[in-house]
């Protein structure tokens, strides 16, 4: 209750002070008695602190975002002084070569990865949200691959899908004897880089659901346990209900990020043997074969795709509010 | 599979540094076309040089200081700095939006050849720079504007052990009798007969520089800047990805080309666990060195032409490295030049790499003493049309210097990928030449 009424001494002196004449009543003279809160400086105040923040995101974000799409127009190649503005040429030419899109069919791998990890993710996270031995731990170990840089973890699992590899001798011990190159051809490449990206983001979606879960009143499972209902109807009743937005936004995250692929094929891979994906695609037509425009109007695309089923899946499930009480 | 933000941020980053490169850029600097002549008395010419290069190692590990001490014993007033980078092409061509990219640079094969002007000092005429070999690659309207650090011939490192112990002793001279010794390497040794480096991608790219080798023809790098259709039958690049096509699908290569790894191969040659790679010479050194490290010696590493011979013998094309050039923004041209000069001429680095040296009359590598030996026919490469060939191969997004086209030929020829070899040089030359129509146009 108190942090209620100190807002709303606040706001009632802001209002206050902006129904006042200011400066009529006062004089010249007034300015030694003046407190801080009257000060021209407490007005900017705000600004002052937003001032950084904003500066890095307008540096780092939208103009960045506005010479790209000022690249897009040109037939620019990366490093020439002269750029010449061709118009809509580079969308045209996008949109009349069906092969830059045939690679979205990659993205399908890690859409199907994504349900399994958003399922892996929200069975763990309920379990351990549960009083159990070692939680913290095992939160923990949960949590950790995401950590991890993504330039780390593609070396890593690139030893690990070698032949004769970590993966190998593991199945070797099992009495599995596998004698299957895991990159060597595009179903298996595609699944095993689908499989480390599971193993890195898990951790993610786990988190963000654990944090929802958690902050479910512990009554209601009470209440719920004297009613009669098992662990299953407490997730089916109590827990899913209440973490919808975040199971939304998980599968936002998991539809953009699935059409984004880029670091563990790129590091893996290379985009060899199938494994492709858009923005590998368009890193090499800017940096391979110095298409800097062309380049630029296939990133543009991508945001634009993004954004579009972003839009449709906001329409689709729209972000109601929890009441559980 | 949250990674949307990470790849968000860093492409913003490195558009960012992008834009606030290019924002430097424009003004000041050395006027274009003023001509970077060699300083007339050695004991005037001052000033701080930066020198851009690709090999960190040598950097890291004091050679290239080395040098620089024993430029200054005839230049002593020029300070030389190096800059090392390890992406070198991906990070030159970004730099390049600025002034400050360095005194001495090597030219990155981003930069279109009708802009060299714009970026580097002309360096003298034709004539005046015919000592050196390649020097047509970097020539533009008369003038030419790049050295060639050095040069190197194309081949097949090896290990003699091995080919020995399968009974192969002399070079194979078709196509059809180098498999048939990758076969007896297999059967008799149990070592990978090829390595194809599929994964690190670049030694692969290695099989163009064979370009010419075929035919014994200077000019068949010239010979591709148009509607030729490259891999029509009997064409270079026919022949030449044919056999690497042909190594993979009759299982010689290594079991999972997907995760080799280019440091270990080098262990692998001279431990005698991979037979065969494709390489230019300048590879050798490093064999020599890997093989000692393995255990064996530096005579276990051979280096045989490509396996075709023309009016009885073997050709060996010489093609050049990086040319070195002046930037047309530097203060110290004199200084840049001078070191450009001496590098090439007087440093000894292309005799101590084992490599070609771009000066005409310096005689051949000890590394390449058995092609001398065996009168092995070498012909330096034209590099002439150079450009136009690139921006073909540009705009036909197949990458002669780039590994995604002969990666996707080993996927084929594995069963990986699918189609036959046929549509996929079918699929090749249709792309070149509506490229080379529009590029032309």
């Amino acid at each position: 209750m108190t942090g209620r009424s100190s807002t709303d001494k606040a706001e009632a002196d802001t209002l206050g002070r902006r129904s006042r004449p200011a400066g009529r009543r006062r004089g010249p003279t007034a300015g030694r008695t003046r407190s801080w809160r009257d000060s021209p400086l407490r007005r900017i105040t705000p600004w002052l602190f937003l001032a950084a923040p904003l500066a890095l995101l307008i540096t780092f974000t939208y103009v960045p975002v506005a010479s790209m799409i000022s690249y897009s127009f040109t037939d620019w190649d990366g490093v020439s002084p002269d750029r010449e503005y061709v118009g809509f040429d580079n969308y045209v030419r996008i949109f009349t070569r069906p092969e830059f899109f045939r690679v979205f069919f990659v993205s399908g791998y890690y859409l199907a990865a994504s349900v399994v990890q958003i399922a892996v993710a929200l069975y763990f996270a309920v379990i351990l949200s549960f009083n159990l031995r070692f939680r913290s731990f095992f939160k923990g170990i949960l949590f950790f691959p995401y950590l991890i840089n993504g330039v780390a973890i593609g070396f890593v699992f690139l030893y690990f899908f070698q032949d004769g590899g970590t993966l190998d001798s593991v199945l070797a011990w099992l009495g599995v004897t596998s004698d299957h190159p895991w990159l060597g051809d595009p179903t298996s490449a595609n699944v095993s880089l689908a499989g480390v990206s599971v193993w890195r983001f898990t951790g993610l979606n786990f988190v963000l659901f654990l944090g929802a879960i958690q902050s479910i009143p512990g009554e209601l499972y009470e209440a719920a346990e004297l009613d009669g209902a098992g662990k299953w109807k407490q997730f089916r009743h109590i827990i899913a209900p209440s973490i919808k937005p975040v199971i939304s936004l998980s599968a936002i995250l998991a539809i953009s990020g699935s059409l984004s692929v880029f670091e563990i094929p790129y590091i893996m891979t290379g985009g060899a043997t199938g494994t492709q994906t858009f923005v590998i695609q368009t890193i090499k037509l800017a940096f391979q074969f110095n298409k800097t425009g062309l380049a630029s109007a296939a990133a543009v695309v991508l945001l634009l795709i993004i954004l579009l089923i972003t839009w449709i899946q906001r329409r689709l499930v729209p972000d109601d509010k929890v009441d559980l009480v | 599979m949250g990674n949307t933000k990470t790849t968000a941020l860093s492409g913003a980053v490195l558009a960012a540094v992008m834009l606030a490169l290019s924002a430097c850029g424009g003004g000041g600097g050395g006027a274009t076309g003023e001509v970077a002549a060699p300083p007339s008395d050695p004991k005037e010419v001052s000033g701080e040089i930066k020198v851009l290069t690709q090999r960190t190692d040598l950097v890291q590990n004091g050679t290239l200081q080395k040098y620089a001490a024993e430029f200054n014993k005839i230049y002593p007033k020029v300070k030389v700095k190096f800059d090392g980078i390890t992406d070198y092409e991906g990070e030159v061509k970004i730099r390049m939006n600025t002034n400050a990219y360095g005194d001495v640079l090597l030219i990155p094969g981003a930069v279109a050849k009708s802009d060299y002007p714009k970026f580097f000092a002309p360096l003298g005429t034709t004539a005046e720079l015919s000592k050196y070999r390649f020097s047509d690659k970097a020539e533009v309207d008369g003038k030419v504007y790049g050295i060639a650090q050095f040069g190197t011939a194309n081949g097949f490192v090896y290990n003699k052990k091995l080919w020995k112990r399968a009974g192969v002793t002399a070079w194979p001279k078709t196509p059809d009798e180098f498999l048939a010794g990758l076969k007896a390497v297999k059967e008799k040794t149990g070592a990978t007969p090829y390595y194809t480096n599929f994964k690190d991608g670049w030694p692969m790219v290695q099989w163009t520089s064979n370009l010419g080798v075929v035919g014994c023809d200077a000019q068949a790098s010239n010979a591709l800047a148009g509607p030729v259709s490259p891999w029509k039958a009997g064409g270079e690049l026919n022949t030449i990805d044919t056999l690497l096509y042909d190594i993979v699908k009759q299982g010689l290569s290594e079991k999972d080309p997907t995760t080799t790894n280019w440091e270990t191969s080098k262990a692998f040659l001279g431990g005698g666990e991979i037979a065969t790679m494709m390489l230019g010479s300048w590879s050798i050194t490093q064999m020599q060195d890997a093989a000692k490290k393995a255990g064996g010696t530096p005579e276990d590493i051979g280096f045989m032409p490509f396996p075709i011979q023309k009016d009885g013998k073997h050709c060996a094309g010489l093609v050049s490295d990086y040319q070195q050039a002046v930037s047309v923004h530097s203060h110290n041209k004199p200084a840049a030049r001078a070191w450009v000069d001496w590098f090439t001429e007087k440093s000894g680095f292309a005799e101590k790499e084992g490599v070609v040296s771009a000066v005409k009359s310096a005689p051949m590598p000890a590394t390449l003493k058995e092609f001398v030996d065996n009168d092995v026919r070498f012909f330096d490469r034209s590099e002439a049309k150079t450009a136009a060939v690139n921006d073909i191969d540009e705009a036909a997004e197949i990458g002669l210097n780039k590994p995604d086209y002969r990666q996707k030929l080993i996927d084929t020829a594995r069963g990986a990928a699918k189609g036959s070899l046929e549509d996929f040089f079918a699929d090749l030359d249709k792309r070149w030449d509506e490229a080379a129509k529009t590029v032309g146009s």
